[in-house]
């Protein structure tokens, strides 16, 4: 039985892997024994695409189950079902509810009303995490794959502008008890991000931003990082000019290879050089970020179910 | 989709085909100064997910046909820092701003960023009585609804979209091309939907509920809407429902203005004069969601120019396989020192070849698909592009006028 329920919220510049990344998380926590609900709120049905099931309803479902006895559920939220649900669990609106329907407010509340949206995918997540089984909560942990960098301290933060502008009544204490959630010691908003300088920039904005509306910054994942492919002895010649055409050609001739490529071979090995030089750029600005870093290799064949497993065991320590 | 303003099918004829002159890039591909050079391409829209490096092919564009000399205007939404900086984006104004020593044959190129607070502000300004602007924007829901709620970037891109294309069709013509890069949205097409949203807001049963206690008359709360009402009352509290209803019924003149402009710029995105470009990287996903906006678009009957695939690799040596480079690398593992420096780049070429082997699928399939549409692939570069040199390198892979690099 859970004595506490965790939330991780998983967010990242759009191309940087936060879906497989969140989705790593919650195998890592069930291969600890842990009951995880894995959920995804920007209806892209990422979360079924990578654990090749079909699409997601409204409904936590088993997706995996791992070695420690753990499980992983999955939900993908979205706004127009959470809506309805929160309307009949809070205030038993059977009827009123489908009347709110007929004159078009779910319609309106979920798509039109800005904000509305962000409020009932942040409130879904609430429930989820608050929800009592028994003595204990429900689930060890909740992994929201949250989101972009760009976006995600707003949407965190809905509910405090809420809190704005509803100053009494059960919405605001709603509000308040999201906001409390939000920046409690449970909480741990993970930043992914690849070794790039757009990414990494954002990255760091991202993390003053949350800092400053008070919200708990976890770990900085560095993923898709290119191993150094060259020993430092070929690393040094490439750098020193040593390494010629010619000599490259009587190589490939022992191999009986195209000696004609020896130009094009030596300017790849420049360009790893010149992107490994970028990628160890990029990590040391981050190093100065004060959030703990891991690092998740660029996996050539991408990502199947084995992968995320080795992906799994390489986010261990983060949680 | 009904009672919106559509061009008649026979003006979008032929644009899903390349309309680029014969001579251009092989078949299939997407010829990019022909369609720059075209003078009736007066608005380009780049779109695609998040991180496939829109803004960079939507300034590159931009900078291009400035150097081809059109008169170009680039509506960016959220540049990288030292990408804003190299385009002189250092004021945020809200007005295109010219580009330094930009631009040949008369060309010339003017940016801007978008900021939609003070987008909203400029049309609820220019819309409503001075002290009724001031009602409106002192109301604690205008000011969420306008700086910090979802979806408000996108109404406010096209709302800037229309104002942009409205001073470059009068009688200054100030520009003859406009290039927008899109938000990146949940769904990454959230903007065409911005005018659907809009109308059915306005002709929404709740907006009248919203009103009819502000304007009087309670005949209309017949009993479905005192259910209404009371549901309201109690899940959002009293406060909150005066609150709205002030905020509406200040809001109310503006509506119509909102819906007239957005229904004119989807209008105007469906014309001939109109070139969506999609933008997607060699990765599953966002391949995925570029088959989806190809579908969207055909759906929207929107003009689609073509698809850009962004950081591609591409084959470095010809005429070593992978397998051949790896049995190969092994064998040299074992020799001089030399042999061995050369196994550790043949372990490279080996690795790229794998990744342009993956990337080629995945195009591979995208072509099978939607056969129709013409593509552009641009070449991986080592590093970041932050200045207009970088720009000008990206638009000459765009056009495929250099041989791959990198």
């Amino acid at each position: 039985m859970a004595l506490s329920t965790q939330l991780h919220v998983v967010t990242g510049k759009g191309g940087t892997g936060k879906t497989t990344v969140a989705a790593a998380l919650a195998m890592s926590l069930a291969v600890k024994g842990k009951r995880v609900l894995l959920c995804e709120v920007e209806g892209r049905q990422g979360i079924a695409q990578l654990f090749d099931v079909p699409p997601l309803p409204y409904e936590e479902r088993k997706i995996a189950v791992g070695l420690g006895g753990g499980e992983v559920y999955a939900l993908a939220i979205d706004p127009e079902s959470a809506l309805l649900e929160y309307l009949a669990m809070y205030y038993r609106l059977g009827r009123a509810g489908k009347a709110l329907d007929r004159f078009g407010i779910i319609d309106f509340a979920t798509t039109i009303a800005p904000g509305v949206r962000d409020v009932l995918l942040t409130g879904k997540v609430y429930e989820a995490a608050r929800r009592r089984n028994g003595s204990g909560f429900a689930y060890d942990a909740v992994i929201m794959d949250a989101p972009p960098t760009g976006r995600i301290t707003r949407f965190l933060n809905v509910n405090a502008e809420v809190a704005g502008l509803a100053k009494v009544g059960p919405i605001r204490r709603q509000a308040d008890s999201i906001m409390q959630m939000m920046r409690s010691d449970d909480t741990h908003v993970h930043l992914v991000t690849v070794l790039e300088e757009m990414p990494v920039q954002e990255t760091i904005d991202g993390i003053a931003e949350l800092q400053s509306e008070r919200l708990p910054v976890g770990s900085v994942i560095l993923n898709l990082v290119r191993p150094p492919l060259l020993s430092v002895g070929t690393r040094e010649a490439l750098e020193a000019g040593k390494l010629t055409t010619s000599k490259v050609v009587q190589s490939l001739a022992k191999a009986s290879l195209e000696p004609a490529a020896a130009p094009a071979l030596i300017a790849g090995g420049e360009a790893h050089l010149e992107r490994q030089r970028l990628q160890d750029g990029q990590r040391e600005i981050l190093e100065g970020c004060g959030q703990p870093l891991v690092e998740l290799p660029a996996l050539t064949d991408g990502i199947d179910l084995g992968s995320l497993f080795d992906l799994a065991d390489k986010l261990r320590g983060l949680v | 989709m009904t009672g919106r303003p559509q061009t008649s099918p026979s003006t979008r004829k032929g644009r899903t085909s390349p309309r680029g002159a014969p001579g251009g890039p092989a078949a299939g591909g997407l010829d990019v100064d022909a369609l720059l050079a075209d003078r009736t391409t007066q608005i380009i829209v780049c779109c695609g997910s998040g991180g496939v490096g829109k803004t960079t092919t939507a300034a590159a564009l931009a900078l291009r046909a400035a150097e081809q000399g059109r008169k170009v205007c680039v509506l960016t939404i959220d540049p990288a820092r030292r990408l804003a900086q190299a385009m002189g984006l250092t004021e945020l104004d809200n007005t295109p701003r010219p580009v330094k020593d930009v631009g040949a044959d008369g060309g010339t190129l003017d940016a801007m960023m978008l900021d939609m607070k003070r987008t909203f502000d400029e049309v609820v300004e220019a819309h409503a009585t001075p002290e009724k602007a001031q009602q409106i924007l002192a109301n604690p829901f205008y000011v969420a609804l306008s700086s910090s709620f979802a979806g408000t970037q996108e109404y406010m891109a096209m709302e800037k979209l229309g104002q942009l294309h409205a001073e470059a069709v009068d009688e200054e013509r100030r520009w003859d091309l406009i290039v927008v890069d899109t938000p990146p949205s949940r769904s990454a097409l959230d903007f065409l939907d911005a005018p659907d949203r809009l109308a059915s807001m306005l002709d929404g049963r709740f907006i009248k509920l919203l009103l009819a206690p502000a304007k009087g008359p309670a005949r209309l709360l017949s009993a479905g809407f005192g259910i209404v009402t009371s549901a309201l009352n109690k899940v959002l509290g009293a406060q909150v429902l005066t609150d709205m209803q002030t905020f509406v019924a200040a809001f109310d003149t503006l509506f119509g203005g909102f819906r007239q402009r957005a229904e004119k710029t989807y209008a105007l995105l469906q014309a001939h004069e109109t070139a969506f470009i999609v933008v997607a990287a060699p990765e599953p996903a966002a391949m995925r969601e570029a088959s989806y906006f190809v579908e969207r678009l055909a759906g929207e009957e929107m003009p689609l120019a073509g698809l850009v695939v962004n950081r591609v690799h591409l084959n470095g040596a010809d005429g070593i396989s992978s397998a051949d480079a790896e049995s190969a690398g092994r064998k040299l593992e074992q020799g001089s020192a030399t042999d061995k420096m050369t196994a550790d780049l043949l372990a490279i070429h080996a690795e790229r070849m794998r990744v342009a082997a993956r990337e080629s699928r995945l195009k591979r399939s995208f072509s099978a698909a939607h056969p129709g549409v013409p593509t552009a692939s641009v070449a991986a570069l080592a590093g970041d592009v932050h200045d207009l040199d970088g720009l000008r390198e990206i638009g000459e892979l765009l056009a495929g006028s250099t041989p791959p690099v990198a």
